[in-house]
């Protein structure tokens, strides 16, 4: 149980290396001649990748049968809401420096923003919701309310899937992650409705 | 501001130090902003060095031009590290690196189709007969990017001239070089290869529009298009095709690489327009690299004398 405490503290050092990296290479200047978009484009590939570890959690713990390993769920979706904050965050300020109106006709009339920020709202009632509190309150609710990190994990690889010009090859990489490990939760399903008990 | 007032800009205007002290300005406004600060105050890569001139071939006897625009030119650093060129991979540092090794001699240019005296001409021989000159352009990328580039090189129309399309000619096409070996961009089914762009002959005629073979009185960088490219500043940056290797003449509307990928989002025309919305950008504002707030984007990137080509287009719908 000990040596599971420390693995969760090394993973959550571990998931922030993103942002120190990010920080560290905004100061020393290796984010480009176009710093903007490199780090639009490495907080949102690290928001994805954290979705995706979240929703590995599951399969990994059935598979394994480690049950312990359900304590990383809700670490793992924070990042991904922590990465997807900076990445919004990048976005208004940096990208469009508040311009409110700017921002309105993107999200409106830019079929990818606005798959980024449905994507985003989804995430934010889960983040708020994430508190043992929250859990104890909202009961069964919860657990059919934070199903609703499937739907985000779908528009967050759209949106990705959208924002690309022509090469496919990354943008497909997480469509099949993604089909992966919500088949597994599919076949699951499928066999505990079908299977004689 | 906007546009510097000086009346001619020499490359000492784009010392590291400048850059430096320029930037240090917009992270004075970004601190204004509290949110996302600790990524605002950067000195967003202030301390990058411009690339030593090392192996780097001077071009001699080149004239500076009256259509050059007196903005503040990128950095060498910037115009060469920052480049789409899918045949050398999608990223915009791929380029850079895979296209070192990249022979641009021996080379030749297949001049063909309605023309006076199809014929495959070497490269040296093709550029012979032009006086170089600098023109430092705009260029407006789709992405809704920008770069100010001191560009060598000679008028479109020159070559045209000389080449002698037949009267029937309404359109010139032009081939990037197709070798998967060197390419490696070009093993993959990104775009349909080789890269085709075209032009109608009126706008290729237009004093504008130039061939391009040098980049800041230097031999151009093999990952901006050498040894020779396109440059139409008016338009959208992918119009400016690289590493020519084919010039054609013709009577219908050439179909181009990127409306081949997506007819939808690309056109033959691509104009910069920034009253045309696309799916993916907004195009009324750009973002000049080295700088922090976006800047509104011109119609026709600026060039306003190629509007009497376009009299009588609907531009919204030849976008």
């Amino acid at each position: 149980m000990k040596s599971f405490v420390i693995f969760r503290r090394v993973i959550f050092a571990a998931a922030l290396i993103p942002a120190v990296a990010l920080i560290y290479w905004v100061f020393t200047g290796d984010t480009g001649p176009n710093p903007i978009d490199f780090i639009t484009d490495t907080t949102g590939t690290t928001a994805l990748t954290f979705l995706i570890l979240t929703l590995t959690v599951t399969p990994l713990r059935r598979i394994t049968a480690r049950n312990e390993l359900i304590k990383l769920r809700r670490m793992l979706g924070l990042f991904a809401f922590f990465y997807a904050c900076l990445h919004m965050l990048t976005w208004s300020v940096l990208d469009w420096f508040f311009d409110w109106a700017s921002m309105a006709d993107d999200i409106v009339k830019r079929p990818f923003i606005t798959l980024g920020m449905t994507t985003f709202l989804l995430l934010l009632p889960l983040a708020i919701t994430s508190t043992a509190g929250w859990i104890r309150r909202l009961g069964r609710k919860w657990t059919q309310l934070h199903r609703l990190v499937y739907l985000a994990a779908f528009t967050a690889v759209i949106h990705f899937w959208w924002v690309v010009k022509a090469d496919f090859r990354e943008p497909r990489l997480w469509a099949l992650a993604l089909s992966v490990l919500l088949g597994f939760r599919a076949w699951w399903t499928l066999r505990a409705r079908f299977s004689p008990s | 501001m906007l546009i510097r007032k000086a009346p001619d800009l020499r490359y000492s205007d784009v010392t590291p130090k400048s850059v430096y002290l320029r930037r240090r300005e917009f992270i004075q406004a970004a601190a204004g902003a509290a949110a996302g600060a600790a990524v605002a105050l950067s000195p967003f890569g202030g301390a990058r060095a411009q690339a030593q001139a090392q192996g780097r071939a001077k071009l001699a006897n080149v004239k500076k031009s009256p259509l050059s625009t007196t903005e503040k030119v990128n950095p060498y650093e910037d115009i060469t590290g920052y480049n789409n060129f899918y045949e050398f991979g999608t990223d915009k540092d791929d380029p850079q690196r895979n296209a070192q090794k990249f022979v641009t001699r021996p080379w030749t240019i297949k001049v063909e189709g309605l023309v006076k005296a199809p014929a495959t001409i070497d490269i040296d021989s093709f550029i012979k007969p032009y006086a170089l000159e600098e023109r430092i352009y705009r260029l407006r990328c789709v992405e809704a990017w920008s770069m100010v580039i001191p560009w060598v090189g000679f008028p479109l129309a020159d070559v045209i001239k000389r080449l002698e399309p037949q009267p029937s000619a309404k359109f010139v096409e032009f081939t990037t070089l197709l070798d998967a070996k060197q390419m490696a961009g070009q093993r993959l089914p990104v775009l349909e290869w080789p890269y085709v762009e075209g032009l109608r002959m009126d706008e290729a005629m237009h004093p504008l529009a130039m061939l391009v073979v040098g980049l800041y009185g230097e031999v151009l960088p093999n990952q901006n298009g050498a040894p020779i490219r396109l440059v139409v500043p008016w338009k959208y940056g992918f119009k400016g095709i690289k590493s020519i290797v084919r010039i054609r003449f013709t009577d219908k509307q050439p179909r181009t690489s990127w409306e081949i990928a997506n007819p939808r989002e690309y056109g033959f025309y691509a104009n910069v327009n920034p009253t045309v919305d696309h799916p993916r950008w907004s195009q009324a504002s750009e973002r000049r690299l080295g700088e922090f707030f976006r800047k509104k984007t011109l119609m026709f990137n600026g060039y306003d004398q190629v509007a009497s080509l376009y009299s009588g287009l609907d531009l919204r719908r030849n976008y």
